[in-house]
């Protein structure tokens, strides 16, 4: 971990690994996603509607995981001060609000056939909600910061507070009686049959490599800004 | 109710805003990358 807090090992492993993630997690994704739509079973309650969650599922784990990411790196700049850190935190915040966004969407795509209503105001949504609101909240801060010249230490505080949204998504279904389904993928089992489970599982995968792949190449374009300002001031003293 | 229009619709926003975002973020990289490098040449 320390040791590629250095930015030239880094980018001796990211330049070679980006395009891998992104053509593996695209190809993973194309076929799983073709599979889902074409070759798994309509579900006999939620009918075609079941197919929604082959993209549904991956972006709300994806703004789920993009921001526990956000935080672990949050604590490794406010702990280790690595400069590193703090760029990995901001190239994940676009791509976590994204998914955030999509995962809402999408969510009252298929609530609207499922539930009769496009949107409700229980646990598992409404904290979805917040949790682009961090990310919105995340990237205005950092970009503040960033024009003052500070070393987005607040933002990296704000990371770390949000996380404490995390849980409450995770249980929100749990704790409280809401209209979302509670988890079907618990410790002690699966709920979902496997004719749904491989192009789900395999989309979740998929979306996560293409993710990373979004994250790298956004870390790269951050250090390629770096390496070309202090270039600029070299050249002009 | 036919379900197909809303598993359109979803289908094509997540794709469209992931691809727009992988493409969105391949040019920034090459831009930036490329901008850098063409600095330290002579």
């Amino acid at each position: 971990m320390h040791a590629l807090a250095n930015p030239a090992r880094f980018l001796s492993f990211a330049r070679p690994l980006t395009p891998w993630l992104g053509w593996g997690g695209a190809a993973l994704l194309g076929a799983s996603l073709f599979g889902g739509l074409f070759l798994s079973p309509r579900d006999y309650l939620q009918g075609e509607t079941v197919r929604i969650m082959y993209v549904h599922v991956p972006t709300a784990w994806l703004g789920m995981g993009g921001w526990a990411a956000l935080a672990a790196a949050s604590a490794s700049h406010l702990v280790w001060r690595h400069t590193l850190a703090g760029i990995a935190a901001r190239a994940i915040a676009v791509p976590g609000a994204v998914m955030t966004a999509l995962a809402l969407a999408t969510g009252a795509i298929w609530g609207r056939p499922t539930w009769g209503t496009w949107w409700e105001w229980d646990g598992r949504l409404t904290s979805m909600l917040l949790l682009f609101f961090l990310y919105c909240g995340y990237l205005a801060l950092n970009a503040a910061e960033r024009e003052r010249g500070g070393e987005a230490k607040l933002s990296a505080i704000f990371g770390l507070v949000g996380a404490v949204n995390l849980p409450v998504i995770h249980f929100s279904v749990i704790w409280w009686n809401t209209l979302h389904q509670p988890p079907s993928l618990t410790t002690e089992g699966s709920a979902i049959d496997a004719s749904i489970a491989w192009p789900l599982l395999g989309s979740t995968i998929g979306f996560t490599l293409l993710f990373a792949a979004i994250v790298l190449m956004r870390m790269r374009a951050i250090l390629g800004q770096a390496r070309f300002a202090a270039r600029l001031r070299r050249a002009a003293a | 109710m036919n379900h197909w229009p809303f598993v359109i619709a979803a289908y094509v926003l997540t794709l469209g805003a992931t691809g727009v975002l992988t493409l969105a973020s391949l040019r920034a990289m090459r831009r930036d990358e490329g901008r850098a490098e063409a600095l330290r040449r002579p």
